[in-house]
């Protein structure tokens, strides 16, 4: 049995492809049992994104499979298959592991590290285990890879860091006050970023939110939003010490707030520190501010930097976590392997046995002055017989399981004893763990 | 031979927890954090376990020379840090503070260990209250003066925009100062009892309550830098580089008063 995954990602493909062959979740049983009706194919996994769309199936025929995979894709969402051709790739083995090992670890990611794919491929995983197309295989599978992708995100730092400004924002806010549950934000100007920065403070526990700005109006709506409270901007000096966390972003020619203007609201403040972000261009806070004791000011080519050089950290962490996964592909590799030759090994036993088991009846019926334990010692002896005979093929098909000549083996062994190739139902039997 | 025993015991333990300390700040894990953790605390409990079977053997609080007043404050600085460890989840801080505490206990290994009879001054219960209470003190203040370094250290980082891994693995500001305020609170009303129960037993050892002897000095240098740092901060919250500066300043007055004071000063406090 092997495992084949088939499909395009951000990668292969632009978003107008990607759309296209995406599948809804809401109408997701049809496919999968289209898929698992497809000639060849043993169990099946769709993964749709917004930035992947992937298929896992299992199949004794790789290149049929495969073959079978790449028309349904083409086929199911009625797209010319020479269209779609160019964007699929497919993964078999050893590859096919590792493919699926990394996109659950978030290293296939457009952004390295993102957290939501791993839940995606949970939830896909969820319906396919529902509609029963995941069987023995897939099922340990993916149970793999979460479990590969939960060491990655616990051994590694790959998503520890911040890679969009305004979560740097939040990072940045929580290693000044530790925690942002008793802290206020006050919004100077309104501004897309702006907002959305408020966004992230108030759902990582900030308290409230205040918002000034040069039209009153605007800063009353702004603060409904956020149901915080508007300051008329002539008033902001009386209401700035309230501020722990100040973004601004107005269009102001000159700067709003200087060193002197802060040094009293410090002071007002018991110097409690101050987090100030400044994302207009041209500046509206005084760069020397920073100077001051309590006062910690970035502006938007710093938090900028500081993305930047998250995404550098985890271009790094990347290498730690392909070595983690290197290492876990070759111990579950090593399982699929012995998958192949377990039901031709369990045929060979029972065939063995079979004989054995007709040879003592027969000659216990003749044996007329049998002692009491022959059949017992019968039993023992053609048993050890039996196991030491076969102890050396079992041992060479398990390791040959992993190398290429597996088939050659399974052929031969299958035609001396005239085994039947069950029908791959048979991986129940685990040799080893 | 059994303190003998026990205090190498502690020594190797500190010595492997020093190493995994200083491994947390290179590698990530929360284990080795926790590993660490563990063999801080066996080692706190083998040092605890050297202390008591010493004071059973000396038959007097085993704070009388070098030896035992080094390794007696390499013990309270790894119990008050064990504390915050356990209170703030703050593993990073035991990278600073327990070299700190094994370089104290490395140096009671250096200095001569055998036991002496108590020097018939010291002969008083009044040796309990004003020794530990001042050891307490110490333990709390050099704790305050590696938070210090760390704030001023995570401040930079902050003013810099050096954000790299170490910046990570620190503390928050926040918390950094909190355990600060706490160190004040806890240590400065210690050191406050210990001079003033020293001052009485003082009255009735060597028959006056103050004599300007090197330590007594030194201990109200030190009182006054942490009152001034307590004051600033009750009324008009001062906190942040500078405070951190003189808070530095005040551990390595405490330290000298601590050790600089018994090795350059001679006077009445010499019993070395």
């Amino acid at each position: 049995m092997n495992i084949i995954v088939v499909g395009l990602s951000h990668k292969t493909a632009s978003v107008d492809i990607r759309e296209k062959v995406a599948f809804s979740p809401n109408s997701i049983e049809k496919p999968l049992r289209e898929l698992c009706a497809l000639e060849g194919i043993v169990e099946g996994i769709i993964v749709s994104t917004c930035n992947r769309v992937e298929i896992y199936a299992t199949t004794r025929d790789i290149a049929g499979g495969v073959a079978r995979i790449r028309r349904f894709l083409a086929d199911f969402h009625r797209i010319p298959h020479d269209t779609l051709e160019p964007h699929l790739y497919s993964y078999h083995g050893e590859d096919a592991i590792r493919h699926v090992f990394r996109v659950a670890s978030s290293l296939d990611s457009m952004v390295v590290g993102e957290p939501q794919i791993l839940g995606q491929i949970k939830t896909s995983y969820g319906y396919a285990a529902e509609y029963k197309t995941s069987g023995v295989i897939l099922n340990r599978f993916l149970h793999k890879a979460f479990s590969v992708a939960k060491r990655v995100r616990t051994e590694t730092r790959i998503a520890s860091s911040a890679v969009s400004v305004s979560f740097a924002a939040v990072e940045l806010a929580k290693k000044i006050f530790g925690n942002l549950a008793d802290k206020t934000v006050l919004l100077i100007g309104a501004g897309e970023m702006c907002e959305l920065a408020a966004r992230h403070f108030l759902s990582n526990g900030a308290k409230g939110v205040m918002v000034t700005n040069r039209t009153f109006e605007r800063a009353q709506r702004l603060a409904e939003e956020f149901e915080g409270e508007a300051i008329p901007f002539e008033e902001l000096f009386d209401h700035l010490h309230k501020a722990d966390i100040v973004l601004t972003s107005t269009g102001a020619t000159q700067f709003i707030i200087t060193p002197g203007d802060l040094e009293a609201v410090i002071r007002r403040r018991r110097m409690q520190p101050m987090f100030m972000i400044d994302i207009a261009v041209p500046r509206d806070i005084d760069p020397a501010v920073n100077k001051l004791d309590a006062v910690y000011l970035y502006d938007m080519d710093d938090l900028q930097q500081v993305v930047a050089t998250n995404l550098e950290g985890r271009r790094q962490e990347a290498d730690k976590a392909e070595a983690i996964i290197a290492e876990e592909i070759t111990q579950f590799y090593k399982w699929v392997a012995t998958l192949e030759v377990t039901p031709t090994i369990v045929a060979l036993r029972n065939r063995f046995d079979e004989l054995r088991r007709s040879e003592v009846e027969r000659t216990l019926l003749a044996w007329k002055d049998a002692p009491p334990d022959a059949a017992r010692r019968l039993d023992a002896l053609t048993s050890a017989m039996m196991n030491k005979i076969l102890h050396q093929p079992t041992s060479l098909l398990k390791k040959a399981g992993q190398g290429n000549r597996t088939d050659l083996y399974l052929d031969a062994l299958q035609a001396l004893f005239d085994l039947e190739r069950s029908s791959g139902d048979g991986p129940e039997l685990e040799l080893e763990e | 031979m059994m303190t003998q025993i026990a205090f190498t015991l502690t020594t190797v333990l500190y010595v492997g927890a020093t190493l995994l300390y200083l491994a947390c700040l290179l590698r990530n894990g929360s284990r080795l954090q926790s590993l660490a953790s563990k063999v801080l605390m066996v080692g706190f409990l083998a040092h605890c376990l050297a202390v008591i079977h010493r004071f059973i053997a000396a038959g007097h609080l085993p704070i009388t020379n070098m030896h035992e007043a080094l390794s007696f404050f390499a013990l309270s600085i790894v119990g008050v840090y064990l504390y915050f460890e356990h209170r703030f989840k703050v593993g990073t801080m035991g990278s600073f503070v327990v070299p700190f505490a094994l370089l104290n206990i490395i140096a009671a290994g250096m200095v001569p260990t055998e036991l002496r009879p108590l020097n018939p001054a010291l002969q008083s219960a009044w040796i309990y209250s004003h020794t530990i209470l001042a050891f307490g003190a110490y333990a709390f203040f050099t704790i305050s003066g590696c938070v210090a370094a760390l704030y001023l250290i995570q401040s930079h980082f902050l003013k810099k925009k050096h954000l790299g891994q170490m910046f990570q693995k620190l503390p928050s500001l926040d918390v950094l100062d909190e355990i600060g305020y706490r160190c004040l609170a806890f240590g400065f009303p210690l050191l406050t009892v210990a001079i003033i129960t020293g001052a009485i037993w003082a009255s009735q050892a060597w028959g006056s309550y103050w004599s300007w002897d090197p330590k007594e000095t030194w201990s109200l240098i030190t009182w006054f830098i942490y009152a001034a740092l307590l004051h600033g901060r009750l009324t008009t919250g001062w906190r942040g580089r500078r405070a951190a500066f003189l808070t530095i300043a005040g551990f390595l007055i405490m330290l000298f008063t601590f050790i600089g004071v018994n090795l350059w000063l001679p006077g009445l406090h010499s019993y070395t």
